[in-house]
């Protein structure tokens, strides 16, 4: 938006497309599920703790899913945990976002043969707005997949598209 | 500290004949097969006799011999009828600094073995995820379920050789 | 007349911050204090034992690093050293001291994650940033050695895969020199807080013997009072050659083997550790490393246990050999998934709030729980 980039020197009037106004809140502030699956997880946490900071980035990981805004699949999705996690997306409240992150949550990784427990991607349960690819992929790959969404959010619109 | 064959010695003359054999011609690590019903009494034993004092369980394994007549199914997989399943247990002594290796082979049809829970406690989950992975049936085990697979799982004993993957599970596909 | 109580059931997890992964806790109360707790884990199982019996021996080294993601060297090494026992290769020296050096800062990465989510769990938040602010020093040590963060594929069957970056050794000094002052600073911060001890001293009480039965290993049996550490009373590697301690609980703050204990131990443990660095880094010798990586492994017929102490516990791989280019069984000993099932006798007779302090007093790592 490049609001805060310049400095007022008086008080003054800010126009704006209210679209604009409303995605920059979103995007500023995206809350996360706090939310581990395997070792991706660990990089997860890597990325909000002192060297990453996720936190300037307004995510916050919160305990409970009916809080957030958007949920991060980091790891292996098992057969045993893929209805829980199903049953997290469905608690969120709209609108949602899936960041799902790591091969295994992409397409299965180097589960993707012999796993029988594995779940072979889990936008096989619940749909995806970012994949981020990696095994695992490092805090930046992450934030690079936070930037994106922040991109998907702030091209969202309220109008209606008209059904041609 | 004792050689596996002075313990096997010690053995046969308490036990007689439900210890079986003294495998001692692969290499690495000599093996005391024991009868599947029997193995409870015999790990308490070596628990408490003195001389021996094996008190930690260090590792339970199921293994799948594969050991029966194989016959190829019409989609191109294998079944097995007939052979064994084995138990082997790693046990070893803390404070006398001897391990030992046991071994019990059930049928594969009906895989029985003596569940030895009241005698080590790791025991418990060791023997269910046994149970989990190769339908191994331990008798009198307080809570024999699945451990690692979910509950309703019916699809088969994953670790055994000739497990198939089913299509589907809850409606979720399985397969790549 | 008595009044009526009722047991209620509460469900933990498997979406819960504080059981440090997937795991679902299923507790029976009696008011606030607790009947039975019953684990229920499989939520991260991930086959490893299937996938062992589909790969050959080297490829199997990266779903090793999988398993006990805050510890991979440390699984690479069990595993290499199980499958040299097997085919009796000799290692060089210079390949013994560099996993002995990986091997150790491991110990120390994977207990400042420990001892960081614990304050979390606990309730201190500080300790957490200011230990993976140093967590990320050692893991950029390994980043210069082998490209990878968090899962290494670093040292493999007779060797290791790269040599070590000419600036490593002068670097871990720096960090050595550098962490030390820290561990005193985490003590002043998160040790001695009165806080702290009061959560934690005299809760959930393992007993020596209980310990044994279960088969406990690592720094939960050390902290109930045995000197019991495979580096030293099973030797594997070069770990005979060095002069270092072996902590033990004494029940500094309260009984012996409870929760402070545990911790305190991993804190100790890390300054052993430091011992250890120095020590290697000064005897590292030069020479090859890749002259004992065999070109094709084929073990014999023939069946392996070989054990490491891994920073969770006794880590051990039973590898069963057909004389195929895959082996025929490995199965592992996961520390994690043992120090797992006395849980539920643990937590018997405590408060809720306590389920939270024991489970991360226990600190296991979900993955090597359910493989
Ligand atoms: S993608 Fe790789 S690092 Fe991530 S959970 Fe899967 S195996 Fe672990």
């Amino acid at each position: 938006m490049g609001l805060l980039d310049r400095e007022f020197t008086e008080d003054n009037i800010v126009i704006s497309k209210v679209d604009d106004f409303l995605n920059w809140g979103r995007l500023s502030s995206l809350w996360q599920v706090g939310f581990g699956l395997a070792c991706c997880a660990i990089e997860m946490m890597a990325t909000s703790a002192s060297h990453y900071d996720f936190d300037r980035f307004g995510v916050i990981p919160r305990p409970t899913p009916r809080q957030c805004d958007v949920i991060i699949i980091s790891g292996t999705v098992t057969f045993k945990m893929a209805t829980r996690v199903k049953r997290l997306y469905e608690q969120m409240p709209d609108p949602k976002y899936v960041i799902s992150m790591g091969s295994c949550a992409n397409c299965g990784g180097p589960y993707w043969e012999h796993g029988y427990h594995v779940l072979k991607g889990v936008d096989r349960v619940i749909p995806v707005d970012v994949y981020v690819p990696g095994c695992p992929p490092r805090p930046e790959a992450l934030l690079e997949g936070l930037m994106k969404l922040q991109e998907k959010i702030r091209n969202e619109s309220l109008v209606k598209k008209a059904i041609v | 500290m004792k050689s596996t064959q002075e313990i096997y010695n010690l053995l046969k003359e308490k036990f007689q004949e439900k210890v079986i054999q003294h495998l001692n011609t692969l290499p690495k690590e000599e093996v005391i097969e024991v009868r599947p019903e029997s193995i409870n009494e015999i790990v308490e034993f070596l628990r408490d006799d003195k001389e021996l004092h094996f008190d930690n369980l260090i590792l339970l394994s199921g293994v799948d011999d594969a050991n029966g007549s194989k016959n190829k199914l019409e989609d191109g997989t294998e079944e097995i009828t007939g052979g064994t399943l084995s138990v082997y247990y790693h046990i070893e002594s803390m404070d006398l600094r001897h391990k030992l290796v046991l071994k019990v082979s059930a049928p594969r049809e009906n895989p029985e073995v003596e569940s030895i829970y009241d005698v080590y406690g790791c025991a418990n989950w060791h023997e269910r995820e046994a149970f989990d992975m190769l339908g191994i049936i331990f008798k009198n085990h307080p809570d024999l379920t699945r451990i690692l697979m979910p509950y309703d799982w019916e699809f088969g004993y994953p670790l055994r050789k000739d497990y198939r993957n089913p299509e589907f599970y809850q409606g979720m596909k399985v397969p790549y | 007349m008595a009044l009526k109580t009722e047991e209620m059931v509460l469900n933990m997890g498997p979406q819960h911050p504080s059981t440090h992964g997937v795991l679902r806790l299923e507790i029976e109360l009696d008011g606030e204090i607790i009947i039975n707790v019953k684990p229920h884990i499989g939520y991260l199982h991930r086959c490893f034992e299937k996938h062992c019996e589909a790969m050959t021996y080297p490829q199997i080294i990266p779903y090793v690093d999988r398993m006990d993601y805050l510890a991979s060297i440390y699984n690479e090494f069990g595993y290499a050293v199980a499958v040299e026992r097997l085919l009796d290769i000799k290692v060089p020296e210079r390949v013994e001291y560099i996993r002995v050096i990986m091997g150790e800062l491991q110990r120390i990465a994977s207990h400042t994650v420990a001892i960081g989510t614990y304050g979390l769990d606990i309730g201190a938040f500080t300790p957490f940033l200011f230990l993976f602010r140093d967590r990320e020093k050692i893991l950029s040590l390994f980043e210069m050695t082998c490209g990878a963060r968090l899962l290494y594929n670093y040292i493999w069957v007779g060797g290791v895969s790269h040599d070590l970056h000419p600036n490593f050794l002068r670097q871990t000094k720096e960090f050595i020199n550098y962490f030390k002052p820290i561990i005193t600073e985490i003590n002043n911060l998160l040790t001695y807080n009165k806080i702290f001890i009061e959560r934690t001293a005299n809760v959930g009480i393992l007993p020596l013997d209980a310990a044994i039965n279960y088969g406990i290993t690592g720094p939960n049996l050390r902290a109930s009072g045995l000197k019991w550490d495979l580096r030293r009373d099973d030797p594997y590697s070069i770990y005979d050659r060095f002069d270092f301690e072996i902590p033990v609980g004494k029940g500094w703050m309260g009984t012996v083997g409870d929760c402070w204990d545990r911790y305190y131990l991993r804190i100790l443990e890390m300054e052993q550790s430091l011992k250890i660095l120095e020590q290697a880094i000064e005897q590292i010798p030069d020479g090859d490393i890749t002259s004992a990586i065999p070109k094709r492994i084929k073990p014999p017929e023939g069946q392996i246990y070989a054990r490491v102490e891994n920073p969770r516990g006794e880590l051990g791989y039973f590898i069963m050999s057909k004389g195929g280019l895959q082996p025929w069984r490995v199965k592992v000993k996961a520390p994690s998934f043992v120090n797992m099932s006395i849980f539920g006798d643990l937590c018997r007779g405590h408060l809720i709030a306590d389920v939270v302090a024991i489970l991360g007093s226990i600190d296991i790592v979900l993955g090597e729980v359910d493989r």
